[in-house]
């Protein structure tokens, strides 16, 4: 470790121009890496799922499949990692870093839009560009899983009910010989355009060491 | 319109002038009052056949009186011209109306006999407003702002107290103010009294700006918060002016700051205690529906007048004991009475809104107490608008250091402007003793004008204001839905990021208080069967449904009957030369009776979402009605057969512990059981194996589930019906599929009653029956996206017509023969409960 000590600086210089973060918050998130890892150079899937917290999550599985997903490495093609370094970990968790002060319209507009690109990316799991009836599905059933009263019909029953509303909306009246396939990327935008993700799809990345961080406000 | 305010507006002044001539003429007249029977015996000479008995009932008959002239003013107001409405806001025209008011009671008695009392204020007006405030607070955004919220309602409002008593002081010190008898502190007293933005006028400015979440549940929570604040500090100060200035030393300014984090902290855990107090009562108050919305305001009220008791911060308490029994009362309660609380609630806390306002104004025509020291008043004004300028930025930039999301400068500078001073300022001002603060009136008319100064100046150009500077507004969004599992999904993918990142942030907290709360806390204080549906997501949903079934019933309504048109022309003549009338009311009631008696059965649990919201008893009828046209029976017989006649004589009995609708359980039964019975024969004589599925719910004993049997034969039939319905047979997704039918020949193939076309056909042909009849259930029905995306032909027609609210959305589905094999394995008919 001692030797290759410029190594990882430099990346995470790299990684800190790539991705916004800064220095210390690379330094920490690397730290964390390598605790998930259990000091391994890459992450997979049963490294994620190990985590305690998690198990209580009920769209765990999207969340951690959306690490190993391609789209959300900035490169074009389609498909999924098994195991993914560093550097992509951090790719993906900048999705959720806060944008800085004063940025530009121009600029917010295009942040905003990667975080729908991510959410939709994770609805959209078949990679083809729509939210199918039947992903969007799996989504709020497992969104609602945790209410073991709610059944399967009931999250199926407020899906549809969604879509419906999405349909409505999106597309208006629909010819007769019209079909709903589902949700592009520009109809998701546009049901979450009031929803100011810019400034919701953010969590704190602490500059100092998060193992020593108990609590924040 | 004009002329209804202007005869608002007389009829008030008339009220007045009638009113307390003579009230004067007859109060001047003591020894009347004092000996009545004296009286009587002198001048009247036998039985008197009426009396004129005004002091019996003056007290509650004036209370009454300006009660009906606060609910006039208001209707004038809010009646006015749009144009002024859409300038000056509704609190403003209300204190200028006031104004009018007042001067008219005071020409009449050249003084004025009516004033906002501080006592009247704060135990009969106050608390409703405040419990209104707190039951109706968005839960959700006013704990994540929580610490925001208390930065401002607690260090802003000393903060403003602080250097407003400071300044003034300053000032007076260094002589602009002349020769006035105040020391520093009674400045302090006056600066604590007026450093608190009003809840009233601010809920009233900003519900008519729609400006963001964020900012308003900032200035909205910190108007509430600092509210009791204001009232800590202000009995704080009031101390120590009676203490007097040598004998303030370290220790007792030690007590007051302990005193106040007591106080405060007291009144709020107090409220808390009594929202516990509250949630569990509604636990077991199962068979008094009829007075258990009572207790939420009950309840609030105690816990109100206990702090006050108990010297703790009142306002606090009952904001507190508001917000956190909301969500257990509802969901404990019945939904009638949550709608009663809810109405209840917004009628009292405008009431007293209006009366506020009105008597701000009304107080201001008194001679007696104005006292004008330019400087003093000028200055105040000053003040107060730069502190709370100051203290906004100031504060903000201390929180937007820990914030996620900065509060922006606009935001912040619509915060600061938005610092209304309204009716408490006025209330401690009139309490002030007039033995210890020489000076009372300077005060009060000082305070009157800062209210007045800000509800209206401010008020009025508030508006522009906001439009000017582009604040973001509240996004009004018609996807109610799906915007909810947005949110949900935006939670949960937060906290699990995280989660990975390892850090316990926000996120990690609200969870964990989620979970506690779920396990213990909703375990204590919600009913089981409450705890069950309680899922915010599902009551949207429900709500909805609701929402659109009440659309159809009144739609249908609208239109002579709920779609007893049909095509069959002789049948519906026959129909409506008969039952015309009848039908119109038998209908409703029907339809009343049988949701009630499922709601009622099912306690609301998740199935009265799939629950199609149209009632079965109804739906049955067409799909009987339809079969039989086919083989030509016609439309009277159907509906002896099957229409239960309301036993209307049970709708006039009065009750005073229940609403006498669908009190007799025999009536329901039989109603339930004549459903069933015809259901049972459609299906045996037609043999197509079609049961109205009308419920998922696998969770109940008295399960109403019918599988949608599905053996036609030459497997063309259409299924359509209920997706939800089927799935309670089906395993997977594929299955479940549904579908409105739509190449739908009558008489062909399987019906689900709950669907049937003519439902919604009121008109003879209405334009979705040109080629097909066509399904109609409410649209929530249909937002079920009822098709399986596999076999998903097209999303057919989004038929909006032109006579029915109801919007269409109809697959084209054409299930293939093994899915019908696959549903047959389900197609046993399941009517025990009907039998029993």
């Amino acid at each position: 470790m001692g030797a290759s000590q410029s190594g990882p600086v430099h990346m995470f210089q790299d990684l800190a121009y790539k991705t916004g973060f800064s220095i210390e918050q690379i330094k920490n998130l690397h730290n964390r890496f390598i605790y998930l890892t259990q000091a391994e150079d890459t992450l997979r899937r049963e490294h994620l799922e190990n985590v305690s917290d998690l198990a209580l999550n009920p769209i765990r599985r999207q969340i951690i499949e959306a690490f190993f997903d391609k789209r959300n490495m900035g490169e074009k093609e389609k498909g999924c990692l098994q195991e993914i370094g560093f550097e992509e970990f951090v790719t993906v968790l900048s999705f959720f870093r806060p944008p800085k002060p004063h940025t530009a319209d121009e600029e917010m507009k295009n942040i905003k839009k990667e975080k729908l690109r991510f959410l939709f990316n994770m609805h959209d799991t078949d990679n083809d560009g729509i939210i199918t009836l039947d992903e969007y599905r799996r989504v709020v059933e497992e969104l609602l899983s945790s209410y073991e009263i709610m059944g399967a019909e009931t999250a199926k029953a407020i899906t549809d009910a969604a879509m419906l509303e999405v349909a409505s909306v999106t597309v208006g009246q629909m010819g007769p010989d019209e079909f709903y396939e589902g949700i592009t990327f520009e109809q998701f935008m546009q049901i979450l355009k009031d929803v100011e993700i810019e400034t919701k799809m953010n969590i704190h990345f602490w500059n100092l060491d998060t193992r020593t961080v108990q609590c924040g406000k | 319109m004009a002329s209804s305010v202007y005869l608002c507006l007389l009829r008030a002044v008339f009220l007045v002038c009638f009113v307390n001539p003579l009230i004067q003429g007859l109060s001047e007249d003591e020894s009347v009052f004092q000996n009545p029977h004296h009286q009587q015996e002198e001048n009247l000479t036998g039985l008197p056949i009426v009396t004129f008995k005004w002091h019996h009932v003056e007290t509650p008959y004036l209370v009454i009186i300006w009660v009906f002239v606060a609910g006039l003013a208001k209707l004038s107001v809010v009646e006015l011209n749009h144009h002024v409405i859409s300038v000056v806001p509704e609190s403003g025209l209300l204190i200028i109306l006031g104004f009018i008011l007042g001067g008219i009671v005071w020409g009449a008695d050249r003084a004025q006999t009516f004033k906002l009392l501080p006592p009247t204020f704060f135990y009969y007006l106050l608390p409703q407003i405040i419990l209104d405030a707190s039951y109706f607070m968005p839960n959700k955004l006013f704990f994540s702002n929580l610490g925001a919220i208390l930065i401002y309602a607690i260090f802003g409002t000393c903060w403003n107290a602080a250097t407003v008593g400071l300044s003034l002081w300053g000032c007076y010190e260094a002589g602009v103010m002349g020769n006035l008898d105040i020391g520093l502190l009674q400045f302090l007293l006056f600066g604590s009294l007026i450093a608190a933005v009003d809840p009233v006028a601010v809920i009233a400015v900003f519900e008519e700006v729609h400006v963001n979440e964020v900012l308003f549940i900032l200035v909205f929570g910190e108007s509430l918060l600092n509210d009791g604040v204001t009232v800590v500090l202000y009995n704080v100060f009031d101390a120590f002016v009676a203490l007097g200035g040598p004998r303030i030393d370290a220790a007792e300014i030690f007590k007051g700051i302990f005193s106040f984090v007591v106080v405060a902290f007291g009144g709020s855990f107090l409220g808390i205690g009594f929202a516990i107090l509250l949630s569990l009562l509604t636990r077991c108050t199962k068979h008094i529906q009829i007075i258990e919305a009572g207790f939420v305001f009950v309840v609030g009220y105690l816990a109100y007048l206990t702090a006050e008791m108990l010297s703790l911060s009142a306002i606090l308490s009952i904001t507190f004991c508001g917000i956190c029994c909301q969500k257990y009362v509802n969901a404990n309660m019945d939904e009638k009475s949550v709608t009663t609380v809810r109405h209840a609630m917004k009628l009292l806390a405008n009431g007293s809104e209006t009366m506020i306002f009105l008597f701000l104004g009304v107080t201001a025509i008194d001679t007696e107490i104005w006292v004008w020291n330019t400087g003093f008043i000028l200055l105040t004004l000053l003040f107060v608008f730069i502190y709370r300028i100051i203290g906004t930025f100031l504060f903000t930039w201390m929180l937007n250091k820990f914030r996620l999301v900065p509060i922006e400068v606009i935001d912040q500078v619509v915060m600061s402007y938005g610092g209304l001073r309204g009716a408490v300022a006025y209330g401690l001002a009139a309490l002030l003793d007039e033995d210890k603060i020489p000076e009372k009136n300077l005060m009060i008319s000082t305070t009157l004008i800062v209210v007045y100064f800000t509800v209206i100046l401010q008020g009025i150009t508030m508006k522009p204001l906001v439009q000017w500077l582009k604040v973001k507004r509240a996004a009004h969004s018609d996807l109610k839905l799906i915007e909810k599992l947005n949110n949900r999904a935006f939670d949960h993918i937060l906290a699990a990021v995280e989660d990975i990142c390892g850090r316990i942030g926000d996120n990690w907290w609200t969870r964990g208080w989620n979970r506690f709360e779920e396990n213990y806390i909703s375990w204590l204080l919600m009913k089981p069967k409450a705890r069950k549906n309680r899922d915010y997501l599902f009551s949207i949903f429900h709500k909805l449904n609701l929402e659109d079934a009440i659309n159809y019933v009144s739609e249908g309504e609208r239109q002579g009957s709920l779609a007893f048109s049909r095509s069959d022309e002789a049948a519906n003549v026959d129909f409506k030369k008969q039952f015309g009338s009848e039908f119109a009311d038998v209908m409703p009631n029907i339809m009343v009776d049988m949701s009630n008696y499922e709601l009622g059965i099912e306690h609301f649990s998740v199935t009265s979402i799939v629950k199609d919201t149209i009632p079965s008893v109804s739906l049955d009828i067409h799909g009987q009605d339809r079969k039989n046209a086919m083989d030509d029976i016609n439309a009277h017989h159907l509906l002896q057969q099957h229409l239960y006649r309301s036993r209307k004589h049970h709708r006039h009995k009065y009750s005073r512990s229940h609403f006498s609708i669908n009190q007799n359980e025999d009536e329901v039964q039989e109603i339930f059981q004549r459903t069933m019975r015809s259901r049972l024969e459609s299906f045996k004589s037609t043999k197509m194996g079609v049961n109205p599925a009308k419920k998922i719910t696998k969770h109940h004993k008295k399960e109403l589930t019918h599988k949608m049997p599905n053996g036609h034969p030459d497997g063309t039939g259409h299924l359509y019906g209920d997706e939800v319905d089927i799935a309670v047979g089906s395993e997977t997704g594929a299955i479940n599929s549904t579908f409105m039918r739509d190449t739908y020949t009558v008489g062909a193939g399987i019906e689900n009653p709950v669907f049937l076309p003519d439902m919604d056909s009121p008109t003879h042909s209405p334009p979705w029956l040109m080629e097909t009849e066509a399904v109609a259930p409410s649209q929530r029905a249909q937002r079920r996206l009822p098709w399986t995306p596999n076999r998903l032909r097209r999303l057919a027609p989004m038929r909006i017509s032109t006579c029915s609210t109801d919007s269409f959305l109809m697959a084209d589905v054409s299930l293939t023969l093994e899915e019908h094999e696959e549903h047959s394995q389900t197609d046993h008919v399941e009517m025990r409960p009907v039998f029993d």
